[in-house]
């Protein structure tokens, strides 16, 4: 079943066609990739349905309501959540910070103003049980700016995890990490969100990780999808193999 | 560069005791004039505790302050001219709610932007207001002012008055701590608040705005309430003030004051939750003894302003902070 579905997608810059009339949907429950060369519209994609950029033209819809102008906000409460690229934390809160706000934020507490936060044990126990799950208990009362790439990786995807989404964008979760490191942020969050039960779409360039922990994978060319189907179907293709692999199916 | 380690609560709380110790044997071992400095230097403290929940803690500068400093001030003086109210409890409440209003509808208009779009329409407003307070002197009392006579003032619901020629001193003693108890009710709800949920996403807002928004935070929302309750605050420093003051002009209410509210906290430093407070007590002292020993005395806060910028720029209490956790780390590394 279709959790998310958009219409002919479209945003341009200028004469560049970031995303053009993209039909794209998402299976409730799947593990998908979206790959592509640089410039391919993937993010693009990804902020069109996060309401990062607003649409020149097409539908967007979630569960069959339609959300194409939806505020964040109210995107968020729809059950869309997303990491980002650049790794977008609060540097200057603990680490046990990050995570007990987004919980704060998805209880609707965060208005409260004479209460401690630390003293919410439901929250505050919450934040550090998903910690755990992403190996970062030992790192809780640390600052967020101290963390080491690969840990701040994990933490931006556990502060969207603890929005409890149903359908979790992660913008290259391992750009920027070690290959040994990369492995081991992929199977925390393919172990965290497959057992939460999330359907998750994880933009990705190492096409090994994409190939490994994908149900689907599409791939996306100068704005359209040049191929959408599981990783083998898509291993054997032979446009991906020209215009993303740069080789030869044949090779 | 890692921040210093936070203290305990346990000993956050030990120090405020034997700080609260202290400043309640002041008037015992100080003189009136040293008391009356110091019951300043608290009022000013509660301006700058308002003023660091938009800098400090939601990364908000304001050039504006002046504007609800002088709003509590000025509640204070219109009620006492115009509705002959003597008790400093419905003062307090009226500056409150003057405050309240005018930050309320600031808010509306200066939260929307950041940055130096913020400043300056929080310093154009104030102005606004400082002008109106100049023109409008059949109300104000213009360039005059109004005036907020001690003799008049009773605290605690009339129980506590200061009658008679000779009462200064009694007055200086018993507004000592009043403002003191003030000042510890306004300290612990800042804390608590910074502390709160609303506390932590004003802070996340501060230091990722963008984040914050992808975790279904309406940012503009947490930005008017922190300007509400920092323009509340600042009022109440304000009605505190004015009788201690004696009279309020239109000086409060002028852009030089606001420039002051924010030397408070670039002196203590405003990444922490004392910083401004301490910024603010140190600033009344310097003020004080550089216009009693030179007419050159705004040059010397000038210098001293740049001096801090340049090589204190986490303030007397952030760098007092650094300062403490290099010497913590260097004991534990030595055998």
């Amino acid at each position: 079943m279709s959790l998310l579905r958009t219409e002919r997608l479209k945003k341009h810059f200028g004469e560049t066609r970031a995303v053009d009339g993209v039909d794209f949907s998402v299976n409730e429950g799947e593990f998908l990739s979206l790959v592509g060369t640089n410039g391919a519209g993937k993010t693009t994609l990804v902020n069109l349905i996060s309401a990062f950029l607003s649409p020149d033209s097409g539908r967007i819809f979630i569960a069959d309501r339609d959300i194409t102008y939806a505020p964040v906000d109210e995107r968020i409460r729809a059950g869309i959540a997303r990491s980002f690229q650049l790794v977008n934390l609060f540097d200057d809160l603990s680490v046990l910070d990050n995570v007990a706000l987004a919980i704060f934020a998805r209880e609707g507490k965060t208005k409260r103003i004479f209460a401690l936060a630390e003293r919410d044990t439901v929250v505050t126990q919450e934040a550090t049980e998903l910690l755990g799950q992403f190996g970062l208990a030992g790192k809780a009362q640390g600052l967020a700016g101290g963390l080491a790439q690969g840990e701040r990786k994990l933490l931006d995807v556990a502060v969207a995890y603890a929005l409890r989404p149903k359908l979790l964008f992660l913008d290259e979760p391992t750009s920027g990490v070690s290959t040994r490191d990369k492995a081991q942020i992929m199977d925390t969050v393919s172990s965290v969100v497959r057992g939460g039960g999330i359907t998750a779409v994880v933009i990705e360039h190492d096409m090994d990780v994409v190939f490994k922990y994908s149900d689907r994978v599409v791939v996306m060319h100068e704005g359209r999808f040049l191929a959408d189907g599981p990783p083998e179907e898509i291993r054997r293709n032979r446009d991906v193999a020209t215009y993303l692999l740069g080789t030869d199916v044949s090779d | 560069m890692s921040a210093p380690q936070a203290p305990s609560l346990a000993r956050r709380a030990a120090a405020a005791a034997a700080v609260l110790a202290a400043l309640l044997f002041v008037p015992v071992v100080a003189g009136t004039y040293q008391t009356q400095l110091l019951t300043y230097g608290l009022t000013l403290g509660i301006a700058a505790l308002g003023f660091n929940l938009l800098l400090g803690y939601s990364g908000l500068l304001s050039f504006g302050h002046s504007a609800f400093f002088g709003a509590g001030a000025y509640a204070v003086a219109l009620m006492m001219r115009y509705l002959g109210v003597t008790s400093m409890e419905l003062f307090i409440l009226g500056g409150i709610a003057f405050s309240a209003v005018l930050a309320a509808l600031f808010g509306v208009v200066c939260v929307r932007h950041t940055r130096i779009f913020f400043a300056i329409l929080t310093l154009a407003l104030s102005q606004v207001l400082w002008t109106l307070a100049y023109k409008f002197f059949w109300i104000t009392g213009g360039t005059d002012g109004l005036r907020v006579p001690f003799s008049k003032l009773t605290l605690l619901g009339g129980q506590v008055a200061f009658p008679g020629a000779d009462a200064f001193a009694k007055f200086i003693t018993a507004y000592y701590y009043y403002v003191l108890a003030a000042f510890c009710v306004c300290v612990a709800l800042m804390w608590l608040i910074v502390h709160s949920p609303f506390g932590k996403t004003l802070q996340a807002i501060r230091d990722n705005e963008t984040r914050a928004r992808f975790l279904g935070v309406r940012i503009w929302r947490y930005r008017w309430l922190a300007f509400l309750v920092s323009g509340i605050f600042t009022g109440v420093a304000g009605s505190l003030w004015v009788p201690l003051n004696g009279l309020t002009t239109p000086d409060v209410l002028y852009w030089p004051q606001s420039g002051k509210i924010v030397f408070f906290a670039v002196l203590g430093g405003f990444r922490n939750f004392t910083g401004p407070i301490v910024g603010a007590v140190i600033f009344n002292y310097l003020e004080v003894y550089a216009v009693a020993v030179t007419e050159y005395w705004q040059i010397t806060l000038g210098v001293i302003l740049i001096a801090l910028v340049t090589f204190l720029p986490s303030g007397v209490v952030g760098s007092a902070a650094r300062l403490s956790a290099r010497l913590k780390r260097r004991r534990e590394a030595s055998p």
